[in-house]
């Protein structure tokens, strides 16, 4: 896995502007959820797609995104 | 695995209490951002308005001081001369500092301060219940402007960059937005600059910053970044309205 992106789900107002932002369109707002503030928070399922550009966790204004990139993985492939 | 982003260190860990969507949170994290990557941050007082933003002061990870409505920049000039190393800075609303804060912002500018000013326009009252502010486009309804704001009764909207822009103390003016990607880095760029420009004592530095109110503008939080980007931005142009380290 190149990278993975991770969401404080607890925290998350489920605005979904990281989903608009995203240009592999892999975030979506995860209807089986409802965190204890009452809203369906953020979620990535195909996470092999994320090229961790870091698009949502800039654009997320509750900072609940955290981006990680395998650096070494890319170098070697 | 090495971090691309995570959560600022110049924000502290409390939960932001602004509607979802709203830009407050990003405009926070860039203010945070720059603080931290110029070093300063152990060295900043910034002072907070009243509006939507005036729990700043919880948010933000340096020392912080809470102004009068329209006041900061009255404080900040305190503050500043009496701490003339810090960095300090101001982060108000529409509200806040195009209404009834406007004489503070203006002679803080004509008096050259060496301060920042964080301006959030969002072309209503957030926090009040969505009455029209002197920037509230023409057209476009407020509570206490359910028609829509008519020119011929109301006048037209604010435009403050360019206002600072004119006086003779300021050194920096811009208007930037947070909307997309392009605009974000443009906007961390100039609110970077204009802590740069008050270190090196140029004189009083002022970033308007676009930003949206979804829950007042009855619009989704990604309905609301096309409104800036569709309509706000034609009454508001993105630009920098003065640098004196252009003509030099």
């Amino acid at each position: 896995m190149a990278s993975r992106v991770t969401f404080n789900q607890d925290r998350c107002k489920g605005c979904s502007l990281c989903t608009v932002v995203c240009p592999k369109n892999i975030i979506f707002l995860d209807r089986t959820i409802t965190n204890r503030r009452g809203y369906h928070p953020a979620t990535v399922e195909d996470m092999a797609a994320c090229i961790g550009c870091a698009n949502c966790a800039r654009m997320c204004p509750d900072s609940v995104i955290t981006v990680e990139r395998n650096i070494e993985e890319e170098k070697t492939t | 695995m090495a971090v691309v982003y995570q959560k600022s260190t110049g924000l502290t860990d409390v939960e932001m209490h602004y509607c979802p969507g709203c830009t407050h949170g990003v405009i926070h994290k860039l203010v945070a951002d720059a603080l931290v990557e110029l070093d300063l941050l152990d060295n900043t007082v910034g002072v907070a308005p009243v509006g939507c933003s005036v729990f700043a002061y919880n948010y933000f990870n340096c020392d912080m001081h809470e102004a009068a409505h329209g006041r900061a920049p009255a404080v900040a000039t305190g503050i500043k001369r009496v701490l003339p190393d810090n960095t300090v800075f101001t982060y108000q609303g529409d509200g806040d500092l195009a209404a009834i804060g406007t004489a503070e912002v203006i002679h803080a500018a004509m008096r050259g301060e060496s301060i920042t000013t964080i301006f959030v326009n969002n072309a209503i009252y957030g926090m009040t219940g969505g009455q029209m502010a002197p920037t509230t486009l023409v057209g476009q309804k407020a509570t206490t402007a359910p028609l829509g704001r008519d020119q011929a009764h109301y006048g037209q909207p604010l435009h403050m960059a360019e206002m600072i822009g004119l006086i003779g103390g300021a050194a920096y003016s811009t208007r930037v937005t947070v909307v997309d990607m392009p605009n974000m880095m443009k906007a961390r760029n100039a609110i970077k600059k204009a802590f740069q420009m008050q270190r090196e004592k140029k004189g009083f530095t002022f970033v308007e910053v676009l930003s949206t109110c979804p829950t007042n503008w009855g619009l989704t939080p990604v309905q609301s970044l096309s409104w800036v980007k569709d309509t706000m931005m034609q009454e508001f142009p993105l630009g920098v309205f003065k640098d004196i380290d252009k003509k030099e």
